[in-house]
């Protein structure tokens, strides 16, 4: 009971609601008696603390109210994209581990591909690309026929605009050469594949119009002829086209058309024979791309040995050529409807690179059809 | 850990306002020397000190608005940095219990805008958490400032632990002592009221009921007390 009555005292001591006299008195109780002292310390601590956990309590209790309120009137969102805070936070803490992963499997993917391509290989499955280059870019075309218009305007501004006709655009783009003065050209069977136009072009931009004479799907070869009436016919051709074999190791050179405009490309013979094998072609070692397909391979002295014709999908710079005997052979076959003569003499022998290419760039065309 | 980007320059002649910071101290600095500062300048602020005063006097009104303009840049907080709304409204709650820890002491001074403050309090009561569960902190801020609220959230903190201790305390006690309390301390009911709801005969009987079952209180709190420490 008499705790009770100390319980008392210090809570209206706390509360300020001791007369001026009773306060006095109690504070004199708490100063003369120690372990009365040290209980009203307590105990007010203790009020304090049970005081605060009251307010806080009740503010607790108003602070899920208003979030009840909130969340029920939509002002705030429950659905949030939880998901993805997850997956992010995935996504951040084992980056790392995904990367390293991710490399591993790459690297098994690179080395499972290259142990595929070798069984491929081993199983003779057709592995070559030809040189056809059917995506080129018909803006090049425009672009490069705008210009010749914009040149052709400033030369002859005051000259009657020479009557051209329109400027064919077909959808593949390959490499022939001549073979005989009155235009007869060498390129790829592959090449007019079932074109319904065919029509070749010059260095300068010049088109004719051509027809397929010859054309055999087995050695990948054809012969066009230029039907066109404004074809020139060239005094003479200033390489000549080889019977015999070509030499391993042999220095070759290339023109063609890979792109709008004749490219240079220089290589050597690499093996005397073609795709598995193949005797009636060479492997040459040279950078060639699509656009290629029919170029010439030309010796040093300026004999053609061979045609372009595909390269190694899976390699580089692995690509074969149809020896030109078969040229010959091909000759031998429409020798009863057309007259090929067949350059016999090169005029190229002992002439520099530049010499020579300069010499034999106009009778290398660029074979467009559609 | 905090940076504050800016010194704020709060008025201390009659309040804790904040009227400006150091880029506008040209401004405001001159207002400082010619004594002639008058809050109706700073309709802003002294909307906040307001707000914080609702808040002190726990006044659903101003909870529901401090909720509103600051709910949403929290949560978009806690979601960016691996956390859920969940986590979003336990965090925020908390802060809004140290804001108004803050508010109610009697050394408050407002030094930030409110958003600021709680702002702050939440991405350090976060990234605390977020460590504490050994999670990888990333922190994304949505450059807003922070300032320097360890000591308050670490204040707070021993308090609340103190909060839940009084809290299980109270539920351990039994009924009736745990009614009888609560109605005296909590809901601040006078003891004629108490005796009458409680079946008592007279307002001493209850007062000396109250006493016992603080007595009992301050015991289980003191035990639980000590064991935690």
């Amino acid at each position: 009971m008499d705790e009770i009555l100390l319980l008392d005292a210090i809570e209206r001591y706390r509360n300020n609601e001791m007369a001026a006299e009773e306060k006095a008195f109690f504070e004199n109780l708490r100063k003369s008696n120690a372990e009365i002292d040290q209980m009203v310390v307590e105990q007010m601590l203790f009020l304090d603390q049970l005081e605060h956990s009251a307010i806080v309590t009740s503010f607790k209790q108003s602070l899920s109210a208003v979030e009840e309120k909130l969340l029920n009137d939509g002002s705030i969102e429950s659905t949030e994209p939880k998901p993805q805070g997850k997956l992010v936070y995935l996504w951040n803490r084992y980056r790392r581990t995904i990367a390293v992963a991710a490399s591993i499997a790459g690297i098994v993917s690179i080395f499972t591909a290259g142990i595929y391509s070798v069984y491929e290989n081993n199983n003779s499955i057709k592995n070559i690309t030809p040189l056809v280059d059917y995506k080129f870019k018909q803006v090049d075309a425009k672009l490069k026929q705008f210009e010749t218009k914009l040149n052709n305007a400033a030369v002859n501004t005051a000259v009657v605009p020479p009557i051209s006709k329109p400027k064919f655009e077909g959808n593949f783009r390959a490499t022939g050469f001549l073979i005989d003065v009155n235009g007869f050209i060498v390129t790829n069977a592959h090449v007019i594949n079932n074109a319904k136009t065919l029509v070749v072009e010059n260095t300068r931009g010049e088109q004719f119009y051509a027809n397929a004479v010859y054309v055999n799907k087995t050695n990948d070869l054809a012969i066009l002829k230029i039907i066109d009436t404004s074809f020139k016919k060239f005094a003479a051709l200033p390489y000549s086209i080889r019977k015999g074999s070509g030499e391993l190791g042999e220095q070759i050179f290339t023109l063609g058309y890979p792109r709008e405009e004749v490219v240079y490309g220089e290589g050597y013979l690499s093996a005397k024979s073609g795709y598995s094998g193949d005797t009636s072609s060479y492997q040459i070692s040279i950078s060639v791309n699509p656009g290629n397909s029919g170029g010439p391979v030309i010796s040093k002295s300026g004999e053609v040995i061979g045609i372009i014709s595909s390269k190694e999908t899976n390699a580089d710079g692995v690509v074969f050529a149809i020896k030109s005997r078969n040229i010959y052979n091909a000759i031998e076959e429409i020798i009863h409807t057309d007259t090929v003569k067949l350059p016999s003499t090169t005029s190229l022998k002992g002439m520099d690179r530049v010499q020579q290419v300069k010499k034999m760039e106009d009778c290398v065309f660029m074979v467009k059809g559609n | 850990m905090l940076i504050i980007r800016y010194q704020h320059w709060t008025c201390k002649r009659c309040c804790g306002l904040i009227i400006g910071r150091s880029e506008d101290l040209s401004i405001f600095g001159l207002l400082f020397l010619s004594n002639s500062i008058k809050h109706s300048l700073l309709n802003i602020s002294e909307n906040e000190l307001s707000l914080l005063k609702g808040l002190a006097k726990n006044d659903t009104q101003a909870i529901e608005t401090i909720y509103r303009e600051n709910y949403a840049m929290i949560q978009s907080f806690i979601l960016k940095n691996s956390g859920s709304s969940d986590d979003a409204r336990d965090v925020f709650q908390e802060a809004m219990i140290v804001l108004f820890e803050k508010a109610t002491s009697a050394t408050f001074e407002l030094r930030a805008q409110i958003k600021t403050y709680l702002y702050s309090v939440c991405r350090f009561i976060w990234l605390k958490k977020l460590q504490v569960l050994n999670k990888h902190v990333h922190t994304s801020d949505m450059l807003e400032e922070t300032l320097p609220v360890e000591e308050d959230v670490v204040d707070h903190e021993a308090k609340n632990e103190e909060v839940i201790l009084m809290e299980s305390s109270l539920k351990k006690i039994g009924e009736p002592c745990k009614s009888l309390l609560t109605a005296f301390y909590f809901e601040k009911k006078t003891m004629p009221e108490i005796a009458e709801s409680f079946g008592y005969t007279n307002a001493d009987n209850a007062k000396t009921q109250k006493y016992k079952c603080l007595m009992r209180l301050k015991k289980i709190f003191f035990a639980g007390y000590k064991n935690g420490d």
